[in-house]
């Protein structure tokens, strides 16, 4: 029987989660790097035993681990994340020019095909890539030296990569976004990349529609429509056909259209999952109902999905890289909050339980369908 | 040329990143100064470059204090020799993490 394995960030360590292909029961290994913010931990597609993750600290910086063997053993790997060339300015929170600094890895994402190759998206905004195992790191800096970079800005969080989508159809192309530039795409491997904002519209900036500047907090793809892309924007849930060319919201009826998470159904692509959240001032669901709401029709028609999920007094968030999907005939979704609590359903989100509930603060959750 | 057996203590996450119990012993060529033993702990331990200097500036991260015969020499600039006591590993090096938080 299959199993599945979860791979879980924290504030305070990473977590490991497995089990059969019930996912009833659940075995918790961890904490991993106890005490170290582990913003996101991934596993490579091709070699389920490989595990990156991204370990950091405010006092020690910023470190990456490595497991070959399925995350019963890590290895830290290489580290130096500089930037090609001098890296220029972007504007600060106030508007003036202010030098890139590399602070931490945001998202790792592994090759689709090479177990050695992976991607690492950092703050300040930047795309890197290893192809020796994460030893040694390289800048794709086309994306940095996007003529629109000097006017990049920071969201609250930080100006960071924080989503890298790889086009299973096409290894030329590419998907990232950044908070708050907006989505870019490549269709070259990387070197040249163009902005993919157009129909976004963000009343919180200068000009709403501007190619850049759109505070983007995730995007998510199903492999077999690499061209369609579902985004949790700031505000707004928006959807593109045309690999981002352009966008349209699909918020619909959703009770409040803010939110970090957004998700595809394994096997029906156009079933997708947000969590919305109340407000940018009160990050916290609406009415102290952690509510997950399930579109099967990709957008504007949702309904909401409360069973197992506590439906009063509830103040956590779930934030952009803590949701996921597993491959498993019935679809399994996860999510992680900043309460701690893990919440599994195997059943597409008809039914929740805990898989956890009081661990540190969720940064990330991932999951790997093992078979 | 001589050499230099110095002790240095590290702060509890370095030691567990650099899988070491204790104090670490390092043998380090003369001068003995800062960016010497620096450059000796990360050369034997590579998975500490980067945590205590920037990688490409070779500043002191922030939250870190570097410690010597109960001196903070955090400041002093990187080459001045280290004490006497510091070279003779009648003292450790301390390289103390902040303690930050309220």
């Amino acid at each position: 029987m299959s199993k599945v394995r979860v791979l879980v960030g924290t504030r305070k360590g990473a977590f490991v989660l497995t089990s059969d292909g019930k996912r009833d029961k659940w075995d918790v290994s961890g904490p991993h790097f106890a005490g170290w913010e582990m913003y996101h931990l991934k596993g490579s597609p091709v070699d389920p035993n490989r595990i990156y993750a991204s370990q950091s600290s405010g006092w020690f910086g910023q470190v990456v681990q490595r497991s070959d063997d399925g995350g019963q053993t890590w290895s830290p790997v290489g580290n130096k994340f500089a930037y090609e060339g001098v890296p220029g300015t972007h504007q600060w929170y106030d508007g003036t020019a202010h030098p890139w600094e590399f602070k931490r890895v945001w998202h790792l994402e592994p090759s689709l095909t090479d177990p050695d190759t992976v991607y690492a998206g950092i703050e300040d905004a930047a795309i890197f890539r290893s192809t020796d195992g994460g030893q040694n790191w390289s800048e794709l800096p086309g994306l940095r030296e996007h003529g629109s970079g000097p006017r990049w800005q920071p969201g609250a969080g930080g100006m960071c990569l924080h989503t890298i989508l790889l086009d299973p159809s096409d290894p030329q192309r590419m998907y990232i976004a950044i908070s708050a530039a907006g989505a870019f795409r490549t269709d070259d491997g990387g070197k040249t990349w163009q902005p993919i904002n157009q129909g976004l519209h963000s009343q919180y900036i200068p000009d709403p529609k501007a190619d850049v500047g759109h505070c983007v907090h995730h995007i998510a793809m199903h492999p077999s429509r690499p061209t369609t892309l579902f985004m949790q924007k700031h505000w707004d849930v928006m959807r593109s056909d045309n690999a981002g060319d352009h966008w349209h919201e699909i918020s619909g009826n959703l009770p409040t259209d803010f939110g970090f998470a957004i998700d595809v159904h394994a096997h029906e692509p156009e079933t997708i999952y947000v969590v919305p959240i109340k407000s940018d001032s009160e990050h916290f669901p609406l009415d102290g109902q952690l509510r997950v709401y399930r579109s099967r029709t990709g957008g504007n028609e949702w309904e909401p999905l409360t069973k197992g999920l506590p439906q009063s007094d509830c103040y956590v968030n779930v934030l952009r890289d803590a949701m996921a999907v597993d491959q498993l005939d019935s679809c399994g979704v996860y999510f992680g909050t900043t309460g701690g609590q893990v919440y599994v359903s195997p059943d597409a989100g008809d039914t929740w339980s805990p898989i956890v509930r009081d661990l540190p603060a969720v940064l990330s959750v991932e999951v790997q369908t093992i078979p | 040329m001589t050499t230099h057996r110095i002790r240095v203590e590290l702060p509890a996450h370095l030691r567990n990143l650099a899988q070491v119990h204790g104090e670490v012993t390092l043998e380090v060529a003369a001068p003995l100064t800062l960016r010497t033993v620096l450059d000796a702990l990360e050369a034997r331990y590579p998975m500490l470059a980067g945590t205590i200097r920037d990688h490409g500036t070779q500043q002191r991260r922030a939250f870190l204090r570097f410690f010597a015969c109960e001196e903070d020499i955090s400041h002093q600039s990187p080459d001045t020799p280290l004490p006497e006591a510091i070279a003779t590993a009648r003292e450790p090096l301390l390289i103390i993490g902040a303690i930050a938080g309220g």
